[in-house]
């Protein structure tokens, strides 16, 4: 049994290992490095070793000094005599092991001997593999994105695997991408009029959205319940079967190529989220608070003003980021809706130049990252709030 | 006095909500009606514009005479499809104007030239020439002419209006159009990515709800793809999967793992070989669903975090107790605990990836057999222009919708019940 265990425990961390080591092997590549394999049995024969060893040595020696020697042995083995390769990429080898070896170094006979062993080894190993994998998958395209905006299209096509950025060069020439997007392409036309569509989105939301929501929370009037489920029923309706008749009717009304025509349907969309999420917000502010504001005769838009708006400034300001970054991302009604070149938003202009396959592609990945940058930092930086809204259901896509 | 009361607050319920449903119906209820009057009907991309009687005004000197001047206007039908009815025409100009010589369908009073042009047909083009003479001997300032612009008025029939009505459309949609073929495009992406969003969600949320270093980071990072605009991701997956100089292509080559590039997004099968069964698999529509996945798999991360935060610690220390192992601690408690999350989660997936649109559209345009019902919308409606047709396809997509709504909420009953 404890052998059984030894063994599954060795393989599995083995198998971790392989998976660390192409990962670095990959991202080492990506520097213009040129590696032709994974290694996977000389990296196999090592981790398993590592394993076996830890386990057998134990406590005997410090953990310190035993990370040290096991990520010596195979850097000098693996990067150095095999494959000759640059110091720093041998240096990241040796960070790897270390915190491969610290990381099993918890592991001993005395665990192994326990019940279900090695599932709880493959169940750690498991997250340990998994927010690895899924941090590389996530943030490598953004990761693509942004370099090859730097790049230039001769370097992109004569190595394809060289994602290096040369820092020594110009900032001119580094930012070369960037500068011919706003002078050529009228990148910052497009900013503007994305940012006049969204900012305007929301100021229009929260002033239809307010009101709405308060009298949903508050107020009796007959057709509530009916109004409250036919939101959630609109929101959940798909956008591609208002394409169509919208189209028509925007055509024949002239606005087509206009920004109140974005205005008027991405407010229609985003109001639904918008009633929803407020309505939760002001049914949990204590009631006391309006009946007193009633007894000193207070109309409703005081209240409103003067007591709602006031207390519900978190909800509000994260509708309000939510409505922003919907308007922000929107793409389908303004491929719909603009086909003139001065009205484009960015979204739709990134479309247009990707069109042209003359464009070249770090163009439109500088482009990219202008129009990413915005809805990125919004994010990371009021995460907290924005985070609690999206389990409300409130970003649709 | 309450009676008072309480009809104030109706009125005022009314007032608040008002200008917000007025919006949302007139927006989106509306156009859902208007979509089945549009599918009942043969119109194309170029009948929507309403036809319009136009005039182009040219002011011209005439030689010699400072006191004379000549106006050319070149009038037309804007459609090429419709006749425009009664069309009537006015221009003013300055007092001490007098018109030469009269058309007959026009008349020349108070300084303002009205012709009644009786109807144009489709295409219609007429050339109208007036000269002018001041009754004062000044001489003429023709800028200051060219500055009005006459008013042109007529009656058309709106195409949209008319109630002829067809059943061409639905005919074609069900029966030329592929439709099985469509159906079962649309059945694959939207079930294997509902299904596999979920599943990356699942794995993630029991990642990240156990406790290590960089905890709150990984969380931002994982929702990263959702909240990024998709223009911007499509076209980075673009390039890392295009099979000329894109970035997987490369690297693949590099460590010898292929051969020759694969085409993942332009390529509608591949063979491949799996325990000795050859089957083909579509490859660009994997693609397009692998997409799909990781662009969606953090919202069913986020539900089902929060779902797993909430479950109490409690029942994981008594099955410690009993000796449970890690897997049978997620199976036997955690699993049960988020079914209901996962079956919403599956519903509102369900319905989203259906509709989705843009995600195609940016990543295949819905070439080699990624052509789902959304994409044939837009095909229908804009690349062939035909308006019905497209209704007709967005149409059929909320009827399959509502299906699915019903028997899901009717299965879920059946469970609810059983439980």
């Amino acid at each position: 049994m404890r052998t059984k265990n030894i063994l599954i425990f060795s393989l599995i961390s083995s198998f971790f290992l392989i998976f660390l080591i192409s990962i670095w092997k990959i991202l080492a590549t990506l520097q213009g490095l040129n590696i032709n394999s994974f290694n996977i049995e000389v990296i196999f024969v090592s981790g398993f070793f590592i394993s076996l060893a830890q386990i057998g040595i134990n406590d005997r020696i410090k953990n310190i000094y035993k990370s040290i020697i096991f990520s010596f042995a195979v850097v000098i083995c693996d990067g150095y005599l095999i494959q000759k390769l640059p110091l720093w990429y041998n240096i990241g080898v040796f960070l790897i092991l270390y915190f491969f070896t610290n990381k099993i170094s918890k592991y001993n006979y005395n665990n192994l001997k326990e019940e279900h062993s090695t599932q709880v080894i493959l169940f750690d190993f498991l997250t340990l593999f998994g927010i690895l994998f899924f941090s590389f998958v996530i943030l490598f395209p953004f990761y693509m994105m942004i370099v090859t905006s730097f790049k230039t299209q001769i370097a992109l096509l004569v190595n394809p695997l060289d994602f290096s950025i040369n820092f020594s060069q110009d900032i001119k020439d580094l930012f070369k991408s960037y500068f011919v997007i706003f002078k050529s392409y009228k990148f910052g036309k497009y900013i503007l009029t994305s940012t006049i569509v969204s900012v305007g989105t929301v100021v229009i939301t929260l002033l239809f959205a307010i009101p709405a929501a308060y009298a949903v929370a508050r107020l009796n009037f007959f057709g509530k319940n009916f109004l409250s489920t036919s939101i959630l029923i609109i929101y959940m309706f798909p956008a591609i079967v208002l394409v169509i008749p919208l189209y028509t009717i925007f055509s024949q009304l002239g606005l087509r190529n206009s920004i109140e025509g974005l205005l008027i349907v991405y407010t229609a969309t985003t109001l639904p989220v918008a009633i929803y999420m407020l309505q939760g917000y002001f049914k949990s502010i204590p009631k006391e608070l309006e009946e007193a504001a009633i007894m000193d005769k207070l109309s409703w838009f005081g209240i409103i003003t003067k007591i709602i708006i006031p207390l519900s400034i978190p909800a509000i300001s994260s509708v309000a980021l939510y409505v922003f970054m919907i308007a922000w991302n929107e793409f389908l009604f303004s491929l719909m809706f603009l086909d003139n070149p001065n009205s484009f938003t960015l979204s739709r202009a990134i479309q247009y130049l990707s069109g042209d396959a003359e464009t070249p592609r770090q163009y439109l990945m500088a482009g990219s990252v202008v129009v990413t940058l915005p809805v990125l930092f919004i994010f990371v930086y009021f995460e907290k709030y924005l985070v609690s809204g999206l389990t409300a259901g409130s970003v649709k896509g | 006095m309450s009676d008072k009361l309480i009809s104030s607050e109706k009125r005022t319920a009314y007032i608040l909500t008002l200008p917000a449903v007025l919006l949302v119906f007139g927006i989106i209820l509306f156009p859902i009606f208007s979509n089945v009057w549009i599918s009942f009907k043969e119109v194309e991309l170029k009948d929507i514009r309403i036809p319009e009687p136009r005039a182009k005004k040219i002011v011209k000197t005439i030689s010699g005479e400072t006191t004379k001047i000549k106006i050319l206007y070149k009038l037309r039908n804007s459609s090429l499809l419709q006749e425009i009815r009664d069309v009537s025409f006015q221009d003013k100009f300055p007092k001490n104007f007098e018109i030469e010589k009269l058309d007959p369908r026009c008349s020349f009073e108070k300084h303002t030239l009205k012709c009644e042009f009786g109807n144009w047909p489709a295409k219609y083009r007429e050339k109208l020439n007036v000269v002018f003479e001041t009754n004062d001997g000044s001489n003429i300032d023709k800028k200051r002419l060219k500055l009005i612009k006459p008013k042109l008025d007529g009656k058309s029939d709106n195409i949209l209006l008319n109630t002829n009505f067809t059943l061409k459309n639905f005919k074609k949609v069900l029966f030329e159009n592929e439709f099985l073929d469509l159906l079962l495009t649309t059945f694959y992406y939207t079930f294997f990515g509902t299904v596999g969003s979920i599943v990356f969600g699942i794995l993630t949320a029991q990642m990240v709800n156990q406790k290590f270093h960089g905890r709150t980071f990984m969380r931002s990072v994982l929702l990263f793809p959702y909240v990024a605009p998709v223009v911007a991701l499509a076209y980075t997956w673009e390039l890392l999967l295009d099979p000329n100089s894109g970035t997987l292509n490369s690297l693949l080559i590099n460590y010898q793992i292929i051969e020759t590039p694969i085409n993942l997004l332009g390529q509608k099968y591949i063979e491949l070989n799996v325990l000795g069964f050859d089957f083909k698999l579509r490859l660009a529509l994997t693609t397009v669903i692998m997409f799909e996945i990781w662009r969606y798999f953090p919202l069913a991360f986020l539900f089902i975090l929060a779902r797993l935060q909430a479950i109490p610690k409690e029942l994981y220390e008594a099955a410690d107790v009993d000796g449970a192992s890690p897997f049978q601690k997620f199976f036997k408690i955690t699993l049960p605990q988020i079914t209901a999350v996962i079956s919403i989660l599956f519903m509102i997936r369900f319905i989203w990836n259906f509709n989705k649109f843009e995600d195609v559209f940016l990543l295949t345009g819905g070439a080699s057999g990624t052509r789902t019902l959304p994409i044939n919308v837009y095909q229908q409606g804009f690349a062939i222009s035909d308006i019905g047709m497209g209704s007709a396809v967005s149409i059929v997509i909320v009827l399959l919708l509502l299906m699915f709504m019903f028997f899901y909420f009717k299965l879920l009953g059946k469970r609810v019940d059983e439980d």
